[in-house]
């Protein structure tokens, strides 16, 4: 993909119907939050597993007018986040954003941003599989009865089994959810640090799963309840020590390795949030730009 | 004047895309009435906003189903068929989409196609005109799309409206999306939410 | 001192300019040309084409050139340029009984209409390296023979005798199945089986026929005919309404005559497996026509037991690059769900060392 694309391609790559096929599917998606809409998925220039789904998505959904934010683990900087937000500025010439509150669409892997998302933003996930209960179940033809009986006693299973075996639900991420009531959704590989923030947001959230061809959507202001127990109930991810960069607490950390002597430090996976609270002034142990810590 | 010359959008790809971002809000957001901000060159018995459902989301795959005073209008059919190709069905439950003008009949909601449980997107989407739609007073919405409750009303619509859309939601996940269309300006109510009085 | 990791975009620039250095490679060797892989390479062009589905020599060879000779990365490649070309309609169902055949062979019948017809293959050559081509010396000529009688497809003869199942006849204004454009759903029709295994894998393909003749899911397969050629290619135009044609294409076809059936309604008679593939390659179409036989088991009402016999299993995974594009995302960061197992790891230990303790602590009391 060195080459720049000619002119030949239509606006944010698909054609008009491809797009229009992709549309329908995401109306449906947003009618029945959580169910899965099959969809004719098309042969992207970037590998199946990739974001394919992801990148459909939002090019059916970009307008001129959008302002587009790619995020991979949190980060904009990471290389597929680089070369996705460039596909589109290249075939699309949309205005990105690497700051969460300017985005009107964002698209994400394994991350939702640690900014509150508002009202006509769109968050687009990028999804790998998109059955929640295809690690229990690998046929399609059972999982789909499944999700048409709402019989989901195998999820509860599992869940169980986690807790008989490690005293814990060993589910970091991918942590499956209920939304609106009715369907066990897949909320892509995201810590389950994340799921609280997908309940009643009041943003938008399609999730695209490109080689498995399917789209699902949660409207906002929805209910998204992650499965648990009476005694065992739901709890997300939690760190010992604020970013060391910018001293944020209860957000997402990344941990990263320093030496080979055991030297580690926690920072923020979301780098939008740590840089606009080091910008506001805010500190951590080991930030770099701290006075006791210039070299 | 042919309906053929009627433009439709002048810019396909760029109205297109405008027009389904306010379709997809309006599903997003039940009961919320939008604006299209987008110029439709349609012909008469077509609402601007109906016309312009049915110029961004209607194509060859999506068979439609037509009122019977929008079928026996040849414009209509010329309109239709030149912008969208789409096939005109007039089995209702094979309809994608379905499109009732100012004044026509709204069939049975069940008349139209449901859905499997396992496919439960296999549905209609409605397009029906009224003359006028407000948010903030009427029927009680709840539901995805609705933060704590929201207000909505649409006139003219069947007596009985209220009770189909009930019915339509009870049977969640299949069920019909209907999509309220006013001159300009349209609402939506997916089978998600929840109707009352 | 640790700052976040920013530049990705400079490296994946340098990282495209470092690919096309190293495709070139020695530079004081002569570049390749496509038009040199699609003489040369035929081969290669040829399943490029089949499971790229789109037949355009010399864009597969170019994208054999731009992939660095990865037949993968080339079928990938092809596949991304189709998917944006316009799409006019379906042509009319190929007639390869009229292929003009460069190469057929039945392994059924000793010798039959048409003539056994060995063609360019390999399979008689003895697999010595020959050190004379790297000298480029120029091949002898051919021998060359006119196209001969017509050749009925050895199916037909069997037909003709009621000995297998008749082919299910054509239904012209039947809507042909496309899984391009629709989502593939459980059951899949037979055009739809089919396409999916034309467009898939020629490993996964040979690896799931071998192990039906291995037993898992054993079929009693003969080669009815294999032949390989050029065919019409027609097209019915609405607005014109009539047939044009649109040129020919090269493929491979193969008929497998597999295990007998009878009830008692019906007389024995030998059932069908089919494989066709865009070029020359006869591993693939025999491949395809063995699990394409497989996967009719439920419809002879026998129990699907192998896994060449499991039409979601086999469907699901033949596509290289859906698979390969699965397989190798994997080294894509995904350390943010890293951290979190890292964490409920850390967890577990820590608590199994306190239980652990405490059992030690309560032994030491038992003991004292």
């Amino acid at each position: 993909m060195n080459a720049p694309l000619t002119s030949g391609y239509n606006f944010a790559y698909l054609d008009e119907q491809t797009k229009r096929m992709i549309r329908r599917a995401i109306l449906k998606a947003i009618a029945i939050p959580g169910y899965q809409v099959p969809f004719a998925s098309r042969e992207m220039p970037m590998p199946y597993g990739w974001g394919t789904g992801g990148v459909q998505v939002t090019a059916a959904v970009l307008g001129a007018d959008d302002t587009l934010k790619v995020i991979d683990q949190g980060s904009d900087d990471t290389t597929n986040a680089v070369s996705i937000r460039k596909f589109f500025e290249k075939t699309a010439g949309v205005a990105t954003t690497t700051v969460t509150s300017e985005a009107t669409v964002i698209q994400t892997r394994h991350r939702i941003p640690e900014t509150p998302l508002k009202e006509d933003q769109i968050l687009v996930y990028q999804v790998p599989i998109p059955e929640p209960l295809r690690f229990l179940e690998p046929r399609e033809t059972e999982t789909r009865t499944m999700h048409a009986l709402e019989e989901y006693g195998l999820m509860h299973v599992k869940l169980y089994e986690d807790i008989a075996r490690h005293g814990h639900i060993a589910t970091t991420y991918a942590y499956p959810v209920k939304v609106a009531g009715r369907y066990l959704m897949d909320p892509s590989p995201t810590p389950r640090f994340d799921n609280p923030k997908m309940h009643q947001s009041p943003a938008l959230q399609l999730f695209g799963a490109g080689r498995e061809k399917r789209i699902y959507a949660v409207p906002p202001y929805t209910d998204v309840v992650s499965l648990d127990f009476e005694d065992h109930p739901f709890e997300v991810n939690k760190f010992d020590k604020p970013c060391a960069l910018c001293g944020a607490e209860g957000v997402y950390l990344d941990e990263v390795i320093l030496d080979d002597r055991g030297g580690r430090m926690f920072v923020c996976s979301d780098t939008d949030h740590c840089e606009t609270r080091r910008a506001d002034g805010n500190r951590g142990e080991m930030s770099p730009d701290s006075s006791e810590n210039r070299p | 004047m042919s309906a053929a010359l009627k433009i439709g959008f002048e810019n396909p790809v760029a109205q297109s895309q405008a027009v389904f971002r306010a379709v997809m809000m309006a599903l997003a957001r039940p009961g919320t009435v939008r604006r299209l901000d987008v110029p439709v060159d349609a012909v008469p018995a077509l609402d601007p906003a109906a016309a312009a459902v049915a110029l961004a989301l209607c194509d060859y795959e999506t068979p439609v189903w037509l009122d019977p005073a929008l079928a026996a209008d040849l414009q209509v059919q010329e309109f239709l068929r030149f912008h969208t190709g789409a096939p005109v069905t007039e089995a209702r439950a094979l309809a994608s989409f379905a499109f009732v003008p100012l004044g026509g009949e709204v069939p049975a909601l069940d008349d139209f196609a449901q859905g499997s449980l396992d496919y439960p997107d296999r549905s209609t989407t409605l397009v029906v005109a009224v003359e006028a739609l407000a948010e903030g007073e009427g029927w009680r919405l709840t539901g995805p799309g609705v933060a704590g409750e929201g207000r909505f009303i649409a006139r003219p619509l069947p007596a009985d409206m209220l009770d189909r859309l009930q019915r339509n939601h009870a049977l969640f996940p299949r069920g019909v999306d209907l999509v309220l269309t006013c001159g300009d300006r349209f609402a939506a109510i997916p089978r998600s939410t929840q109707v009352d009085a | 001192m640790y700052v976040a990791v920013k530049g990705g975009e400079a490296a994946i620039d340098n990282a495209h300019a470092l690919l096309a250095h190293e495709r070139r490679g020695d530079p004081s060797i002569p570049e390749i040309t496509p038009d040199q892989i699609r003489e040369q390479l035929a081969l290669a062009v040829d399943r490029v084409m089949a499971e790229g589905s789109l037949h355009d020599r010399d864009i597969a060879a170019l994208a054999i050139k731009q992939a660095r000779g990865d037949l993968i990365e080339a079928i990938f490649l092809v596949r991304a340029f189709r998917t944006t070309l316009p799409r006019f309609g379906a042509s009319e169902p190929l007639d390869t009984s009229a292929m003009s055949v460069r190469r057929r062979i039945s392994a059924t019948y000793k010798d039959l209409p048409g003539g056994q017809v060995l063609g360019p293959t390999f399979d008689y050559t003895h697999r010595l390296i020959d050190f004379t081509l790297a000298g480029g010396a120029a091949p002898p000529a051919p021998a060359t023979a006119t196209q001969g009688e017509a050749a009925p497809h050895v199916t037909t003869l069997l037909d003709d005798e009621g000995l297998i199942e008749r082919n299910p006849s054509a239904a012209p204004d039947a809507p042909v199945g496309d899984l391009t454009r629709e989502p593939l759903a459980f059951p899949a029709s037979r055009d739809l089986r089919l396409q999916n295994l034309a467009r898939g894998d020629e490993g996964f393909l040979l690896a799931l026929g071998y192990s039906t003749q291995r037993g898992y899911g054993r079929t009693h397969p003969f080669v009815g005919e294999i032949r390989f050629g050029t065919v019409q290619v027609g097209f019915h135009a609405e607005d014109l309404g009539f047939c044009v044609d649109l040129g020919t294409i090269s493929v491979t076809e193969c008929e497998m005559v597999t295990q007998f059936k009878g009830s008692a309604e019906a007389a024995p008679h030998f059932t069908r497996g089919y494989g066709l593939v865009f070029g020359q390659s006869e591993r693939k179409a025999m491949s395809m026509a063995l699990i394409d036989r497989a996967l009719r088991t439920a419809e002879f009402g026998e129990d699907v037991v192998a896994p060449a016999q499991d039409e979601e299993f086999v469907l699901s995974h033949s596509d290289n690059v859906q698979a390969t594009g699965f397989v190798e995302h994997l080294k894509l960061p995904h350390y943010v769900d890293f951290q979190a197992e890292l964490g409920l790891v850390r967890q577990l230990r820590s608590e199994f060392a306190a239980r652990q303790a405490d059992l030690d602590a309560m032994r030491k009391e038992a003991a004292e």
